[in-house]
């Protein structure tokens, strides 16, 4: 509460200071003000609360909250979340690693065709179709196919949902390199396969990275779809199991935060990657 | 004025046609180069990968059209013992889900709607104001902007749980209501911004020095320069919300009974052991009226872009 009083203030001093001087600039930005408060609001106090959720203990007896670290403490001492965790993180790099394997190479032939926008747009419809009906598809697929749900069904519903994440970014890095590269290094002797390692590969790296991050993050937070796929429970099901009782908020918050983090990071690795490839354009 | 006007409208377009001869010219030539070595090797590849990417393409439908046509079969089990029937199709008005699947659509419908709507204004005024911001102001805005998008859905939906908590949020449709809007204006803005670098910043000013004021000068000037990015920023708010499932499932509350279409699906499905006749209905209908949109507006993109080429030359 203290911290919205204290945002709100400060967002009524940024709109004083606009309208008392009559800069065109500030004037104009002060239509921003109800979203900035609106996402004072619903951003970043939220974001807050999850920080300090996490730090905090409420005395069973007495209902004092104070500052600790127990929460961390039973969430590393919680063997079942922290298994969830390094279950998520395997599954999370197994997929990711087969989206790599099998979207690199339909994005690079999607690339080289003349009907690959067409097809590519193909891949990306069944993205717009919401993904429990998608999931409850395949496991109703499975169950004709008389396939018994576990492990490797997983994997495929966790492949089939984020494959087009990966194939999208890596074809937009391909599609834009300019052809005259592939021309040079054809005139300078190399291989189509030369070509390819020395030139193109290293271009459509942050295409890749993208897809990396487009894919990996939402596999290790997926909700709903390993659980109908196949009883298995990754990192996204365990915070929501602890949302559900206003007890276990604090080990909940310590968990979402490590999320958090996990998507803070990769979002500045993906960001460092695409602000050198900007630069090595500009050279 | 007019007429120096058109000569420079004439001097540009015939520059356009010697671009486009040109660039049709240079492309024979890499045709050229490109037959050069596109001998047989090359034609099995590039046939190799077709027949790949088809396949990925097979394995992706299958699961989508394994549901429509046996949608028609009104068994369980996979199997047409009683013959083409439509009966699952009826099943939608009148099984004993019914009411409740009705409900949660209209639900899933009303919340759409008034997040879109509220986002679309919201993000509207702010991208404006975003833009004009000072450069650091503005880069700090944009940051912020972000973290709905780039964050994780499950983060943010906990993270907004905390929030309604702590300010006791009414339980129900304010509180679904305010989480959609959340995470739909952020990509209101995204889809403004763009469009907002394409405006003449003196268009703004002149407007001003004619005596608009700030307000007029936007409704004007700005907002039907930016019209396309605000129609696209509000489809996206309007998708992205019927489609959200993990915000709503955390935030509807477990005792009102509110359900949108996604957590009603949910529910009458994790602990249930295959699908009944009414589902694949239900599913096959969203799946095709999806399928159908997209591809209808997908198409008319592209015939829009190539109907831009061809009347320019």
């Amino acid at each position: 509460m203290k911290k919205i009083a204290s945002g709100n203030i400060l967002a009524a001093n940024i709109k004083k200071a606009g309208l008392s001087i009559k800069n065109f600039r500030l004037t104009r930005s002060a239509f921003a003000f109800p979203y900035v408060v609106f996402m004072l609001v619903f951003i970043i106090v939220p974001l807050f609360l999850l920080l300090s959720n996490a730090f905090t203990v409420t005395d069973a007896v007495s209902g004092d909250k104070s500052f600790s670290f127990d929460n961390f403490k039973s969430f590393a001492n919680d063997g079942s979340s922290v298994k969830t965790l390094s279950l998520s993180l395997i599954y999370g790099v197994v997929t990711t690693g087969l989206c790599i394997i099998i979207g690199y190479p339909a994005a690079f032939v999607l690339s080289k065709l003349s009907s690959g926008k067409l097809l590519l747009i193909l891949f990306l419809v069944p993205m717009w179709i919401n993904f429990l009906i998608r999931t409850l598809a395949t496991r109703a697929m499975f169950t004709l196919l008389n396939v018994e749900l576990g492990t490797g069904t997983v994997i495929f519903g966790l492949v089939y949902n984020y494959l087009p994440f990966m194939i999208l970014p890596i074809h937009t890095s391909l599609t834009s390199i300019d052809k005259a590269y592939g021309e040079a290094s054809a005139d300078l002797g190399a291989s189509s396969i030369q070509t390819f390692i020395k030139v193109n590969f290293p271009l459509s790296i942050p295409g890749l990275v993208s897809g990396i991050t487009m894919v990996f993050i939402p596999t290790i937070t997926t909700f709903a779809v390993t659980e109908l796929l196949g009883g298995v429970w990754l990192f996204g099901d365990s915070i929501y199991s602890k949302f559900k009782s206003v007890n276990l908020y604090g080990v909940g918050s310590v968990m979402s935060l490590i999320m958090l983090v996990f998507v803070l990071v990769s979002d500045m690795a993906m960001r460092k990657v695409n602000k050198g490839e900007v630069a090595r354009n500009v050279i | 004025m007019s007429f120096n006007k058109q000569t420079l409208q004439n001097t540009q377009d015939s520059l356009f046609v010697a671009s486009q001869k040109l660039k049709t010219a240079s492309g024979k030539l890499r045709a050229k180069i490109d037959g050069k070595d596109g001998t047989g090797v090359g034609k099995i590849a590039k046939a190799g990968g077709s027949l790949y990417v088809l396949i990925l393409l097979l394995v992706l439908y299958t699961p989508l059209a394994l549901i429509i046509i046996f949608s028609f079969s009104n068994t369980s089990n996979f199997t047409f013992r009683n013959g083409f029937s439509i009966e699952g199709y009826l099943q939608i008005f009148k099984s004993s889900s019914s009411p409740k699947l009705f409900d949660s659509l209209y639900n899933t419908i009303v919340i759409a709607i008034i997040a879109t709507i509220a986002s679309t204004i919201l993000g509207t005024f702010a991208a404006i104001g975003i833009f004009a911001m000072k450069k650091r102001t503005r880069r700090i805005t944009e940051t912020v902007n972000q973290l709905p998008v780039i964050n994780s859905e499950i983060v943010m939906a906990v993270s907004l749980v905390l929030l309604f908590v702590a300010l006791k949020f009414p339980t129900g449709y304010i509180r679904l209501i305010f989480g959609h809007i959340a995470f739909c204006t952020p990509y209101v803005i995204l889809s403004i911004t763009p469009r907002l670098m394409t405006l003449d910043k003196n268009l703004y000013e002149a407007a001003l020095d004619l005596g608009a004021s700030p307000l007029r000068a936007m409704v004007t000037v700005i907002i039907p320069v930016i019209m396309p990015g605000i129609l696209s920023g509000a489809a996206m708010a309007f998708t992205l919300s019927l489609d959200d499932f993990i915000i709503s499932q955390l935030n509807k509350g477990a005792t009102t009974g509110i359900d949108t279409l996604s957590t009603y699906i949910y529910s009458s499905q994790h602990n249930a052991r295959g699908l009944n006749p009414f589902w694949f209905a239900v599913f096959s209908i969203i799946i095709v009226l999806v399928i159908t949109i997209v591809l209808v507006l997908n198409l008319i993109k592209i015939k829009q872009k190539k109907g831009i080429v061809k009347t320019f030359r």
